[in-house]
């Protein structure tokens, strides 16, 4: 249930304004349209409703062959495993997934504070090598995490960084920032410029004029924006599994697949942790949904 | 005060050389019109003025005042843009409030300002609307009321009736022009409509590819053209221009055609000429000493007025005719011209050589 970066970057600004009746054709085709979205969700949904059964089955119903789809006795327990542990304290995943959250929630802040006025320069003031400047951000996005990840994991034991969640909050502001310039450029191209002019006339200085008139126009472009760097930050794995080992640093993904293994697999408190880590993200990307469709409707000026 | 002077302003965007060398003097109060088809470079020398765009060369000078590094809100200009630009999600009263605002006017001063300005514009209902339900009329004049609402230097003003339809770009060029009559400020208006510059300007400098053709009055402009160029962007419709020569005492067409050479001409013989007849000057009803000989090539009937186009040789002349005035085409015609207010230009330089001897 993850939303991919690639999926976000090509939904961005909404600008395919083609009526969906003109884009799929006439009558004809729906039968078939319904028949293979339907194979097609139930693909992708499957191992989604497995996961949610799994969650709320008892251990014995878990490995019950054949599987049992319905009639198996609800039980919430494994929910409560994975905020509570054994002895009554805090359970390692409940502090993995506070992690997350403060990981995801810094790293995207970071990146919307210094990627939105970049967007803001990069679409409004000629700068030298405008384009090579822009190819070399996102240029930093081409390579799999894989590729990298060892040469950090290097720099970053040197530097201290190793086993921290700063460490990667840093990386995941590193990462989100490319994309952040990259989207919040589209959505300020889509303001036109006359605003920050009018102000600037007004008697503003530029950045008040920015700050004034063009940020809340903008808003729903930043909400957009950073909802993708979270799901982004919230659902990585390689760098988290790779520079981070201590219980009290770790986030949920590599927290999560260290339950699989050992001699045992609570197969249950897998699938609880996983249904509690894929909630925010559904939520978030219902939010994101709402803000295209709000987006850039900037009225107001005659083009 | 408000005096604006600009001084070899250049701007180049890529290759292209949008300014080139204008130079502008812009008197106290004077209602001011650059004049120009698009491309010409109006609305950047208006930016550059305003210091929204920076420049490559030249300087921009206010009251006197080198304001060429200023930033816009230090050189204390208003700006009505072509687009209007109102703040979308601003009600009409926080529009015209802005620049108050930003010059940190109190609350009393500012309500005050804002009711006289929508009295003065009749937009006292629009005041809590946003600019998404104002129609083209009423969002100009809100950003009219929003530069107005202040005592800048002098007004800027980017082709502000362009997007209206014409009904209302008449009415607007009256109100313009009263309005500016009643503040005794210093306009300065851009525009591609050579109506709205003849009818409103104090003075109009007609621009071509970033460089200014001739700055004058609009008598001046329209009776004197610098040029050939100014002659044909200036005036509708467009005046005639006929290729011929000087010889002795008479002009010889390319076409064939031979008048008597004009008394104030300069023009030494043989040189390529090109001789200039606005509609007006012309008639094929009067009868006169000096005419040409065409045919009828069609009939624009204007209702005040019928264009009679003539055949002369292979050019059209474009002439001016009472609405009653008939004719099939093919017909033979006679065209009195009006020498005395012919134009004579250079045809290899384009200038005009009538002013040497009128």
């Amino acid at each position: 249930m993850a939303v991919s970066v690639d999926e976000a970057v090509s939904t961005g600004p909404a600008r395919d304004r083609t009526p969906p009746a003109r884009r799929f054709g006439g009558r004809g085709r729906s039968v078939l349209e319904v028949a293979l979205l339907t194979a097609l969700a139930v693909v992708m949904l499957f191992p989604v409703l497995w996961m949610i059964e799994t969650s709320i089955k008892e251990n014995r119903d878990v490995y019950a062959v054949p599987a049992e789809f319905f009639g198996f006795t609800v039980t919430m327990d494994h929910f409560k495993d994975v905020f509570v542990a054994p002895d009554g304290g805090r359970s390692d995943l409940s502090v993995a997934f506070l992690n997350s959250a403060v990981v995801a929630g810094v790293s995207t802040l970071l990146a919307t504070v210094l990627g939105v006025p970049a967007a803001w320069a990069y679409s409004r003031f000629a700068v030298r090598a405008k384009k090579d400047q822009l190819f070399f951000i996102l240029s930093t996005r081409f390579m799999p995490p894989v590729v990298v990840v060892i040469p950090i994991f290097l720099m970053y034991r040197q530097l201290g960084l190793i086993d921290s969640k700063l460490g990667l909050i840093l990386i995941y502001t590193a990462f989100n920032v490319p994309f952040t310039i990259w989207m919040m450029k589209g959505f300020v191209d889509e303001v036109p410029a006359e605003y920050e002019d009018a102000a600037m006339l007004d008697g503003y200085t530029r950045l008040q004029a920015f700050w004034r008139y063009t940020l809340p126009l903008l808003v729903p472009g930043i909400a957009a924006t950073a909802v993708f760097a979270l799901i982004f930050s919230w659902n990585e794995f390689v760098f988290a599994i790779f520079l981070t080992s201590s219980d009290d640093v770790r986030t949920a993904p590599p927290a999560i697949a260290g339950l699989i293994g050992g001699t045992t697999t609570d197969w249950g408190l897998v699938a609880a942790a996983s249904v509690v880590f894929a909630l925010p993200v559904l939520v978030f990307a219902y939010l994101v949904r709402k803000h295209l469709i709000a987006g850039v409707t900037l009225g107001a000026v005659r083009r | 005060m408000g005096t604006v002077a600009v001084q070899g302003l250049c701007k180049s965007f890529g290759k292209v050389q949008a300014l080139d060398g204008v130079t502008l003097d812009v008197p106290d109060g004077s209602f001011f019109v650059v004049l120009g088809p698009s491309g010409a470079g109006k609305t950047t020398t208006l930016r550059a003025i305003a210091g929204l765009d920076k420049l490559d060369a030249g300087s921009v000078r206010l009251d006197g005042r080198d304001a060429t590094a200023d930033a816009p809100a230090e050189r204390d200009l208003a700006m009505v843009f072509q687009n209007y630009a109102l703040y979308p999600r601003h009600t009409a009263y926080e529009n015209i409030a802005s620049p108050l605002r930003a010059r940190r006017c109190s609350a009393a001063e500012i309500a005050a300002a804002v009711e006289r300005m929508s009295s003065l514009l009749h937009i006292e209902r629009l005041l809590q609307r946003r600019p998404a339900q104002l129609s083209g009329g009423e969002m100009q004049r809100v950003a009219l009321a929003r530069a107005l609402v202040r005592r800048p230097r002098a007004f800027l003003m980017d082709e502000p009736l362009t997007n209206l339809d014409l009904k209302l770009r008449v009415e607007m060029r009256t109100e313009l022009t009263r309005i500016h009559r009643s503040l005794g400020a210093t306009f300065l208006y851009v525009t591609n409509d050579q109506v709205e510059a003849l009818s409103m300007a104090d003075q109009v400098a007609v621009l071509k590819e970033g460089k200014v053709q001739q700055v004058g009055t609009p008598t001046e402009v329209y009776e004197r053209p610098a040029n050939q160029w100014v002659a044909g962007f200036v005036g509708s419709p467009p005046i005639s221009l006929l290729p011929c020569h000087a010889e002795g005492d008479r002009l010889i067409g390319a076409q064939g055609w031979t008048l008597p050479r004009p008394r104030w001409t300069t023009a030494e013989d043989g040189r390529p000429l090109l001789l200039g007849l606005r509609a007006e000057d012309m008639s094929v009803e009067r009868r006169g000493h000096a005419s040409l000989s065409g045919e009828l090539y069609g009939l624009e009937p204007l209702g005040d007025r019928t264009v009679v186009d003539v055949r002369v040789g292979t050019e059209i002349l474009k002439v001016k005719a009472r609405p009653t005035v008939t004719g099939t085409p093919g017909e033979q015609l006679q065209v009195t011209v009006d020498l005395d207010r012919a134009h004579l230009f250079d045809a290899d330089t384009g200038l005009s050589l009538s002013e040497a001897g009128r």
